[in-house]
């Protein structure tokens, strides 16, 4: 410490220079990480704000699939699906279940007739305490391919420029399949008459470790009477859920679960491609609905069905789907759980604390 | 060693660096998972989450060690004003390196998700279901983990600045590896 005088005023300003270097240093890689100097980024919060109508989000409620309402009941197995994933609810067996019917808007006061997609929120249980989500809706594919295009699409839906939705589906032709859809297919007056898809591609790992990419699908098991537009708008903005709530009242409603194999050389990246019907089909079980709770201080409300959420035997494919999904609503489950005040629990001592 | 110590002991210096990479990884995966959407956000998230429970063993770990090893006197010439705030500024430190993880934990728990850790481990829960505290945990996490990383920057300043420019051993004194002293007290070490 003697040669060179460590005190010289010179060095002491090199050092502090160095100091608040590294200092900047840390805080500006800081910044890159977290994005700040990246504002092209797609963050989960810009992906969930664009969700939002006009007029702002609905304070308190999904950011999604706002409008929906609980459900309880089993998963019973038949053991079938052991062949291709070891996950424990595949085992022959019956599981406990709790779910969510819903409507694919952000207004969770929006008209039955107004929404062309349903969506449901599935949670198994495994006795092993294991737990299965998923969210599944009843279009066929998505409407498009990537993340970042259904970013664009809510931008381009949201916007007053008149040509912004035209040059949105020049840029993703695979979008008209989702208008051909929309007009064409028949609704249904019941929860119960829908059948709601993955459409994301998942891997199923069996007993050896092999993988097998899947889809999956939960077909209804009433009777589905299509009706039109019309004749739904003639029911009421509200008919659906009452009408559940009654339907299962009656009698529990069933679902048959499928899983369809990927041919060799099928695409598991990109969910607005159906697979053909000319793929291995397996019947694993049937979901049974014996119970319909309001959502507002129901066992569902303060659930996220993050479909990342996989017990062991199930994983994520290349589809980029369920990463963005989980990062999105993990998002909105935030926001909505800080925002409590604005949709109180009716039930304030009483409410949902399942264990 | 006789007289005073001037080190902080071998397991407290591998604590001490060990946590410190591991901290600031944290820092940075946290704020960087939730600024993507992209495919690496599950596994960073994953990463984060058993990376974090680690450190929570790690913390508590180093806690004991610190009570019982204790730590070297600051120097004598050290003005109050600055001992103070080294002594603040290290609880601090280890309330933050502890409380960290158990609000990630703690909140993880109260949102009821499953919290699934690399190599299949699966933690219990830690609170009962419960949007609204959810809602306060998250908040908390939030605004600590900003608060942590200033604290670290000014901490790593302060290191710097013991070891540049008072040069009085304080920076050696946690020095990862065994390096010569400039603490008046150090050049005499009568067989150790
Ligand atoms: C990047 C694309 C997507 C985004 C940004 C997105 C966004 C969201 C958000 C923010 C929620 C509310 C989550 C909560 O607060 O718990 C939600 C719910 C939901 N989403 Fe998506 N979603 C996407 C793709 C999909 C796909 C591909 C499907 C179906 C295959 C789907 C089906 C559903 C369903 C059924 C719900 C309601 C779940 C429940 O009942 O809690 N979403 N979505
Ligand atoms: C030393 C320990 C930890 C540090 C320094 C840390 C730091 C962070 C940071 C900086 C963020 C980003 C905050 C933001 O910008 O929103 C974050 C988010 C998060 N952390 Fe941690 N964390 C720690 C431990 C944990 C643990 C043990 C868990 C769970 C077991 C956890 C779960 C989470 C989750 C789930 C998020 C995302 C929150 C969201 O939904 O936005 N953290 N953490
Ligand atoms: C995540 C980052 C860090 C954390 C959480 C941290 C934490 C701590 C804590 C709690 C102490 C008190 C001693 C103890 O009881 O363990 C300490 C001491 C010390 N740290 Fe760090 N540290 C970090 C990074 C660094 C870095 C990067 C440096 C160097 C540039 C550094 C240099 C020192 C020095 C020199 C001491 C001894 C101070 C004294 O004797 O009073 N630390 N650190």
């Amino acid at each position: 410490m003697t040669q060179p005088d460590p005190h010289s005023p010179a060095r002491t300003i090199g050092y502090l220079a160095v100091i608040a270097g590294v200092v900047v240093l840390g805080a500006g890689s800081f910044a890159y990480a977290a994005g700040w100097l990246s504002p092209s980024r797609l963050t989960p919060t810009k992906l969930v704000s664009a969700l939002a109508p006009t007029s702002g989000p609905a304070l308190g409620h999904r950011r999604n699939h706002a409008k929906g309402v609980c459900f309880s009941g089993v998963f019973e197995a038949n053991g079938t699906g052991t062949e291709v994933s070891r996950a424990g609810v595949f085992a022959r067996g019956t599981y406990p279940v709790l779910g969510r019917f819903n409507l694919g808007t952000p207004d969770p006061d929006a008209p039955d007739a107004t929404v062309r997609v349903r969506g449901m929120g599935l949670q198994i249980t495994a006795p092993d305490g294991a737990v299965w989500r998923t969210a599944m809706i009843n279009l066929p594919f998505f409407p498009v391919a990537t993340p970042m295009a259904f970013y664009d699409l809510l931008k381009a839906s949201h916007s007053t420029d008149p040509g912004a939705m035209a040059s949105f589906t020049q840029a993703h032709p695979e979008f008209a399949r989702f208008g051909g859809w929309a007009k064409s297919a028949p609704w249904t007056t019941s929860y119960a008459e829908e059948a709601y898809n993955s459409l994301d591609a998942f891997l199923f790992v069996d007993a050896s470790g092999a993988r097998h990419p899947v889809r999956w699908s939960l077909l209804p098991q009433a009777p589905v009477s299509p009706v039109t537009n019309a004749e739904l708008t003639r029911l009421g903005p509200n008919h659906l859920e009452p009408e559940i709530t009654a339907r299962v009242g009656q009698a529990p409603q069933r679902w048959t679960f499928n899983i369809t194999l990927a041919n060799p050389g099928d695409e598991t990246d990109d969910p607005s491609k159906a697979w053909g019907p000319d793929r291995r089909m397996l019947t694993v079980g049937t979901l049974i609905v014996s119970k319909i709770e309001p959502e507002r201080d129901g066992p569902c409300r303060d659930i996220n069905f993050d479909p990342t959420i996989l017990p062991d035997g199930i994983a994520v494919s290349d589809d980029p789907f369920p990463a963005a999904r989980s990062a999105a609503y993990a998002r909105s489950y935030d926001l909505r759980a800080s925002e409590t005040q604005y949709y109180p629990y009716h039930l304030q001592t009483a409410k949902s604390s399942t264990p | 060693m006789t007289g005073q110590r001037i080190h902080f002991t071998m397991p407290q210096r591998a604590l001490h660096w060990l946590m410190a990479i591991m901290l600031l990884a944290m820092l940075f995966i946290g704020v960087g998972m939730v600024s993507t959407v992209g495919p690496k956000y599950l596994a960073l998230l994953a990463t984060h989450k058993t990376l974090g429970v680690a450190i929570l063993a790690l913390a508590l770990i180093r806690l004991v060690v610190r009570l019982c090893s204790g730590a070297p006197a600051l120097p004598a010439n050290l003005p109050g004003a600055m001992k103070l705030v080294a002594h603040l500024s290290h609880y601090a430190l280890y309330f933050f390196m502890i409380a960290m993880p158990v609000l990630g934990w703690g909140m993880m728990s109260a949102a009821a998700y499953p919290i699934l850790l690399f190599g299949g481990l699966h933690l219990p829960p830690i609170l009962p279901q419960s949007a609204v505290l959810q809602a306060v945990l998250w908040k908390a996490h939030f605004y600590f983990a900003f608060a942590f990383f200033g604290l670290i920057l000014l901490h790593i300043a302060a290191a710097l600045f013991h070891a540049f420019i008072r040069r009085d051993g304080v920076f050696e004194s946690m020095a990862p590896l065994p390096i010569h002293d400039h603490a008046p007290s150090a050049q005499v070490h009568p067989a150790e």
